[in-house]
């Protein structure tokens, strides 16, 4: 049985945690035997009983204790158990923690990452089922990184490696995006998906961690015609929809998709647009400011003359409603990544 | 006992740097803000001297007088408020927003606290003895961040320090008008002890700080000062709203400097003015000279 991404996460922070005493873990109800509210942290603490701490509900206060031990030396992990209360940190990560760095001159490291768990489709309602990494992508000295289900031949990094990579490596803040649907998914190793090319790229060849871009095409494919780009969870319903469209409609895509989410870098999806001239990009956070606006925006800056078509798929600008009727309505679904990629495939045609 | 000349060097040292800085701001010579420790001195210089060379301070927008009794440099510090290249942190941080050695510094109010709580915890972890000083005000009381800071120190036994700088006024409010309790029942609510001084005499600020950082280096507990002070000057540069004959009476009875000279040797206390007078306006002429600061990514072309 593959490996899923809730086990791969796991094994990441085991193994960050028995390398490095500097490793810290922090969290509300991350002890065994219960290990976090999606099970990330389990049999942390019983591995690493002096380094694994229960904390009190105050996120806020939490990031800054975190960023004060990474300030003296240590190597703290900060879980916030749903993404959504990411919120009551964002003090501390925009004025204390993204700046310090800098502000005081490059004479400090801070380096801590603060994992979130995003994301809906669980019916649990406007507060529990947020996609809210946009807020933090314009903030100066964060590096925002959202791991991606599958592995490539030549990096054989899994986002358990991702993420323990960047606990031992980075000496900057790292906001850790993932996806409580993503956690159940199995990892998809290049032997299971024959119909796939899957190659990776490192984003920054100087930077350690290395953070990978995936580029993704259908084996034996004639060119792709539309270029789409996505990130955590819905590069599987990107996954999906590229699929379903090669074989059905004869439609061909190719699919850029970043690790690193800020700062941003966007090489490698102007590459294929390049080749292209058409884009979908593909979030769950809400459509307005998003992540896809600002691809898409870089992109054609980078192009400058040529004609693009492009359009966004992403969440309606609206709370994430509790109704599994409404909610699949406001999140968008692999049927508006189909609707979108055909649209931009027919438009002038 | 460290010899009080010594102190009333370190407190002129700061009184004289800020009333330069206030001076100089009419002229233009700074921009942006300050806020600056007038009449607060000997709060800054009476705790820092209760420490040792590894201990850490925390700070906050009122920040000079800690950075100068800790020992930084003058020149730095009005290079860093010229937006010099030379300033303590290249002109990147200003006024509010400096770090030398084991200071730290930022200005917005609450945040630094589980900061200085966080860096406690590492310290202890490193088994390094240092203590975490962290200076709030009495401002600081309204944001609930320090209460999360307030129980994970005590929860966790952090070897942390607070020190509350309680001038009465939060930048024009009086604390009267925003603050129900006291301050001190604020923080034994945590089962932090707290010991509380009425004085501008670093002297007494000193041992009493000596006592508190004893009792957390003794026990690894976190321990709370709350300095009940007189700030002199304004907020920032002119937003004074206070009448000026309270001032006047406060400024006789509770000036830092007049107290500590009023104990020392008239001809000591006047070779020592001379001496940081000359100090400082030589500080400020060579910061002054310093070029500006530039950013060197290339971003400009």
């Amino acid at each position: 049985m593959n490996k899923t991404v809730l086990s791969s996460l796991n094994a990441g922070l085991l193994d960050a945690l028995s390398q490095d005493e500097r490793v810290y873990l922090l969290g509300e109800d991350i002890l065994d035997p219960y290990g976090g509210s999606f099970k990330v942290t389990k049999g942390c603490s019983s591995a690493f009983p002096q380094r694994v701490i229960a904390t009190p509900i105050s996120e806020a206060g939490l990031a800054g204790l975190s960023a004060g031990m990474a300030l003296r030396g240590l190597r703290p992990v900060l879980e916030i158990m749903f993404g959504d209360f990411i919120t009551l940190t964002f003090d501390q990560l925009v004025n204390h923690i993204s700046k310090f760095r800098w502000m005081y001159n490059n004479t400090v490291n801070l380096p801590l990452v603060i994992r979130a768990p995003m994301g809906g489709r669980r019916g649990y309602g406007p507060t529990h089922s947020q996609t809210l990494e946009k807020l933090f992508m314009g903030v100066p000295g964060l590096t925002l990184v959202a791991p991606v289900n599958f592995v490539e031949d030549t990096l054989r990094q899994e986002p358990g490696n991702l993420l323990a990579s960047i606990i031992l490596q980075t000496s900057d803040p790292v906001l850790f995006i993932e996806n409580k649907l993503q956690y159940l998914l199995p990892i998809h190793q290049p032997q299971d998906l024959p119909d796939l090319e899957i190659s990776a790229f490192s984003v920054d060849k100087r930077s350690a961690p290395i953070f990978p871009v995936y580029k993704i095409k259908i084996a034996g494919a004639p060119a792709a015609r539309v270029t789409l780009t996505a990130y955590g969870y819905l590069a599987e319903l990107a996954r999906q929809a590229m699929l379903k469209l090669a074989y059905e409609e004869e439609l061909f895509c190719e699919l850029i998709l970043p690790t690193r989410l800020a700062p941003f870098d966007v090489a490698d999806v102007v590459e294929s647009v390049a080749r292209t001239g058409r884009m979908v990009s593909i979030e769950e956070g809400g459509l307005s400011l998003g992540w896809g606006a600002e691809v898409i925006a870089r992109v054609a800056e980078s192009l400058p003359g040529a004609q693009l078509i492009t359009r966004r798929v992403a969440a309606r600008d609206l709370p994430v409603p509790a109704a599994p009727s409404l909610e699949k309505r406001v999140l968008p679904q692999v049927e508006d990544i189909l609707r979108a990629v055909r649209k931009v495939a027919r438009y002038g045609k | 006992m460290m010899d009080e000349l010594a102190l009333f060097r370190a407190i002129y040292r700061i009184r004289r740097f800020e009333e330069t800085v206030l001076e100089e701001f009419k002229r233009g010579v700074f921009s942006g803000t300050t806020h600056t420790s007038l009449g607060q001195e000997a709060n800054a210089v009476g705790v820092i001297t209760a420490l040792r060379e590894d201990d850490i301070i925390v700070t906050n927008h009122r920040c000079h007088g800690h950075y100068l009794a800790y020992g930084g440099d003058m020149r730095a510090l009005f290079a860093e408020m010229m937006g010099r290249a030379t300033g303590v942190c290249g002109g990147r941080g200003g006024s509010q927003h400096i770090h030398w050695r084991n200071l730290y510094s930022n200005g917005v109010q609450g945040g630094i606290v589980p900061i200085a709580a966080g860096m406690a915890f590492a310290e202890k972890q490193k088994m390094s003895g240092a203590v975490v000083t962290v200076f709030i005000g009495d401002g600081t009381f309204g944001e609930g961040i320090i209460y999360e800071a307030f129980n994970m120190a005590r929860l966790w036994e952090l070897p942390l320090l607070i020190v509350v700088e309680n001038n009465h006024i939060a930048q024009t409010t009086p604390t009267s008008l925003v603050l129900a309790g006291s301050l001190a029942s604020r923080l034994r609510a945590f089962d932090i002890p707290v010991a509380e001084l009425d004085s501008s005499d670093a002297s007494e600020i000193r041992v009493v700080a000596e006592k508190s950082t004893a009792f957390i280096r003794e026990t690894s507990r976190p321990a709370a000062l709350i300095l009940n002070t007189v700030r002199f000057g304004p907020h920032s540069k002119g937003d004074d709203t206070r009448a000026e004959e309270e001032m006047r009476l406060l400024k006789l009875t509770r000036d830092p400097v007049r107290i500590l000279a009023e104990r020392l040797p008239l001809e000591q206390v006047s070779a020592v003015r001379d001496e940081i007078n000359h100090w400082v306006a030589q500080a400020f002429s060579l910061a002054l000279a310093d070029p500006e600061a530039g950013l060197e990514d290339g971003l400009d072309e």
